[in-house]
C-alpha cells in the first residue's frame, strides 16, 4: 500500500464537497434558520387568523383607558380612573418591590446559613442543614400558600401580636411606627452617602499605611462611626426633625404607620426562605470548595482564623459562589410572580386582570414576559459586573 | 540526639532540646495514629523520618505545629508547650515552618504576595521591607525572576521552592517537611533537594518526612525509623543504613533500596 499517495486516499473516501467540514457546518446553520423562520411565520399568521376571525383588534390603545379595578397596595398613587398602563406599572413597581426585599434579606438568610452549616458548632450546623433540607424540598408555590394561610391565621387587628411598642401583627399585616417625612431627610440620605465612601477612602488610607508601617489599623470603629455620625450631625443640623407617624387602631383597621400588606409579607417570606436554602447551599459548597491544604498553609504560617477568612478562603470561596447565587436571584424574582396565590399585586396578577377585561392577551402577556426580560437582564448585568470585580486571577 | 524515654526524661534535656516530644499518644477515633512517642531534636539538629505509608510519619510531624492535635503526652517547641491555648499554638507556629506535599501556594495571589502575606499580618512588617525580605528568600531558592507571577505558571520544582521560600520569609528556627518531593516529578526532586541541603548547611533545624535515602545520607544527623504508629528504631545513618537493630527496619530498607 506504500504506493498510494494521499491525495489519492482522499479521492477514494470521496472528494465531494458533501463531506467538506466547512460546508456541512454552514449548511446546518442555514438548515435551522430556515425552520425558525418558516415555524415563526406560520405563529404569527396562525395568531393573526385567529385574532380576525374573533373580531379582536390588535394593538396598544387598550394602555390608555382606565382600567376600572383597585389595586391593593400600590408604591404610586392609584385609583380605579387610571388606565391600564398605570395599572400595569404599579404591578411592575410591586413586583421590584417583593424581588428587591426578598433579594435583601435572602442573601443575609442564605450567607449565614451557608457558613453555620460548615460551623464546628454542632447546634448550629444541624439547625442549620435541618433549614435548608426542609426548605429546599419543599416545592416554591408551597412555601408561599403556606405563609399565606398562617398570616390569615394570626389574631385579628383587635387583638394583635405587639413585639415591641407601636408595632403589631395580625392577620391584616404588619404595621409599625414610621418617621414622618421631612426636607431635612433627602439631606440625611445624601449624607449617608457620602459617608459610605468616606469609610472607602479610610479602608484605602488604612491599607496604604499597613504597606508603610506593618501598622495594623482596626478601621471598624471609625467607620462605624462615619456612617452613623455623619448623618447624624447632618439631621441635628436641621433640627433634628423627628416625628414618628404611630399606627393607631381605628374601628377595625390601624391607620397611620408603616403598613405592609398580609400578602407581601406572605410573599416575602416565602421566597425568601425558599431562595435563603439554596444561598445557604452555595456558600456553603464554595467554602468548602477551597482546598484544606489552603488553609493549613496559612494556619502553618500563623495567620489568625479571621485573616485565614479573608485573604485565603473567601477569595476563592467568592468565584464558586457568585455565579450561581446570580441565578438564585433571578428565580426569586421570577418566583415572585407566585403573588398571584395569593393575591399579591404583582405584575402577574395586575396582567392576568388587564388581559381578562380588555381581551389582549398577546399584548398583556408580551408586556409581562419583556419586563420580567428587563429585569433579569438587569440583575444579570449587575452581578456579571460584581463578578468581574472580585474575580481572582490565577495566570 | 539521643534517644528519650520517659523515665531518663529531665527538664534539663527540655531545656535545650529545640523539639521535645514526651509519650505522645493520639486516635483518630478508635484507630491510633501515633503511640507513646518520644523524641527530641536539638537545636540545628536535621532529623529524617522514613517509614511505610500510614505509619504515622506526617501525623507526627502535624502535631509539632498543632495542624494536628495529639490527645495524650507533651509537646515542647522551643520552651513553649502546646497545649489547647491560643497564644501558645500561634507562638509555635510563627517559629515553625512547614512545607507540605501538595505545595499548598494560595493560587490567588502572585508568588511575592504568598511570601509577604504572612510577615505583614503576623509579624507587622511593612510592605517594602516583607518585599525585599521575600526577593532575598526567592534569590536563595534562585527564582527570583518569577517573582510577578501566579503560582500556577510555575513547574512543580519551582512551585515547592517558593512554598519553601514562604516559609522562610517567616523567619523560623525549625523547618518541618512533610515529604516535599513526593508530588514531584523525578527531573524537579534535584533542584527542591538541593534547597534543602543548603538550608541543612546553614544550620537550620529541621525534621523531613522523606523516602529520599540519598539526600538523608548526605544531611541527616538523625534517622527515625515509625512503623504501625510506633518509632521503631532511631539512630545515626551509617548504623541505619548499614546495621539496624530491628528487622522491620531491615525489612523496610530493602524493600526501597532494592533498585
Amino acid at each position: 500500500m506504500s504506493d498510494i499517495s494521499k491525495p489519492e486516499d482522499q479521492a477514494r473516501t470521496g472528494g465531494s464537497f458533501l463531506y467538506n467540514q466547512g460546508f456541512r457546518s454552514i449548511a446546518y446553520q442555514v438548515l435551522l434558520g430556515g425552520v425558525l423562520a418558516y415555524l415563526a411565520w406560520t405563529l404569527y399568521a396562525n395568531v393573526n387568523a385567529n385574532l380576525e376571525r374573533q373580531g379582536i383588534a390588535t394593538g396598544w390603545d387598550f394602555l390608555n383607558t382606565s382600567s376600572g379595578f383597585d389595586i391593593g397596595e400600590s408604591v404610586i398613587e392609584y385609583s380605579a380612573a387610571d388606565t391600564y398602563g398605570k395599572a400595569l406599572l404599579a404591578g411592575i413597581l410591586n413586583t421590584i418591590r417583593v424581588a428587591l426585599f426578598g433579594i435583601f434579606f435572602a442573601t443575609i438568610l442564605g450567607v449565614f446559613m451557608g457558613i453555620a452549616r460548615v460551623s464546628k458548632n454542632w447546634l448550629l450546623s444541624t439547625l442549620a442543614s435541618w433549614y435548608v433540607e426542609i426548605c429546599r424540598n419543599v416545592p416554591v408555590v408551597l412555601h408561599v400558600i403556606f405563609w399565606g394561610t398562617v398570616i390569615h391565621l394570626l389574631p385579628s387587628p383587635r387583638k394583635a401580636m405587639v413585639p415591641f411598642e407601636g408595632a403589631f401583627i395580625m392577620n391584616r399585616g404588619v404595621v409599625m411606627p414610621f418617621p414622618v417625612y421631612d426636607p431635612a431627610y433627602p439631606w440625611v440620605g445624601a449624607a449617608f452617602v457620602a459617608a459610605i465612601l468616606g469609610v472607602v477612602f479610610l479602608n484605602k488610607w488604612a491599607q496604604r499605611r499597613r504597606e508603610q508601617t506593618g501598622q495594623y489599623i482596626s478601621t471598624l470603629w471609625a467607620g462605624l462611626g462615619i456612617l452613623i455620625g455623619l448623618p447624624a450631625a447632618v439631621w441635628i443640623a436641621f433640627g433634628a426633625p423627628l416625628v414618628w407617624d404611630v399606627p393607631a387602631l381605628r374601628g377595625f383597621n390601624f391607620q397611620g404607620g408603616l403598613q405592609l400588606s398580609p400578602e407581601f409579607v406572605a410573599l416575602l417570606i416565602g421566597i425568601t426562605v425558599y431562595t435563603a436554602a439554596f444561598i445557604a447551599e452555595i456558600v456553603r459548597s464554595g467554602i468548602q470548595s477551597v482546598p484544606s491544604g489552603q488553609i493549613e498553609a496559612a494556619r502553618a504560617v500563623g495567620l489568625r482564623p479571621s485573616f485565614i477568612m479573608r485573604y485565603v478562603t473567601m477569595p476563592q470561596a467568592l468565584r464558586v459562589i457568585i455565579p450561581p447565587t446570580a441565578s438564585q436571584y433571578l428565580s426569586l424574582t421570577k418566583n415572585s410572580s407566585l403573588g398571584v396565590l395569593i393575591g399579591y399585586p404583582d405584575l402577574v396578577n395586575i396582567g392576568n386582570t388587564t388581559l381578562n377585561q380588555t381581551g389582549q392577551a398577546v399584548e398583556a402577556i408580551a408586556i409581562m414576559m419583556v419586563v420580567y426580560l428587563a429585569i433579569s437582564i438587569v440583575i444579570s448585568t449587575f452581578m456579571n459586573v460584581y463578578n468581574r470585580l472580585v474575580a481572582i486571577k490565577e495566570r | 540526639m539521643n534517644e528519650q524515654t520517659p523515665d531518663t526524661n529531665s527538664n534539663t534535656a527540655a531545656d535545650t532540646a529545640a523539639i521535645h516530644l514526651v509519650d505522645v499518644n493520639k486516635w483518630y477515633g478508635d484507630f491510633q495514629a501515633l503511640i507513646d512517642i518520644n523524641l527530641s531534636v536539638k537545636q540545628g539538629e536535621r532529623v529524617v523520618v522514613c517509614g511505610p505509608s500510614g505509619s504515622g510519619k506526617s501525623t507526627m510531624i502535624r502535631c509539632i505545629n498543632r495542624l494536628e492535635h495529639h490527645q495524650r503526652g507533651q509537646i515542647i517547641v522551643d520552651g513553649i508547650e502546646l497545649t489547647d491555648n491560643l497564644k501558645n499554638i500561634e507562638a509555635v507556629r510563627s517559629e515553625v515552618g512547614m512545607v507540605f506535599q501538595s505545595f499548598n501556594l494560595f493560587p490567588h495571589m502572585r508568588v511575592i504576595d504568598n511570601l509577604t502575606l504572612a510577615p505583614m499580618l503576623v509579624r507587622k512588617m511593612p510592605k517594602a521591607e516583607a518585599e525585599a525580605l521575600a526577593m532575598g528568600y526567592l534569590e536563595r531558592v534562585q527564582i527570583p525572576e518569577q517573582a510577578y507571577k501566579y503560582p500556577g505558571q510555575l513547574s512543580g520544582g519551582q512551585q515547592q521552592r517558593v512554598a519553601i521560600a514562604r516559609s522562610l520569609c517567616m523567619q523560623p528556627r525549625i523547618m518541618l517537611f512533610d515529604e516535599p518531593t513526593s508530588a514531584l516529578d523525578p527531573e524537579m526532586i534535584k533542584e527542591v533537594l538541593d534547597v534543602m541541603v543548603e538550608l541543612a548547611k546553614e544550620g537550620m533545624t529541621m525534621i523531613v518526612v522523606t523516602h529520599e535515602m540519598g539526600f538523608a545520607k548526605t544531611v541527616a544527623d538523625t534517622m527515625v525509623f515509625m512503623d504501625q504508629a510506633e518509632i521503631v528504631e532511631i539512630a545515626t545513618p551509617d548504623i541505619f543504613f548499614t546495621k539496624p537493630k530491628n528487622e522491620r527496619t531491615q525489612l523496610f530498607l530493602d524493600q526501597i533500596l532494592t533498585h
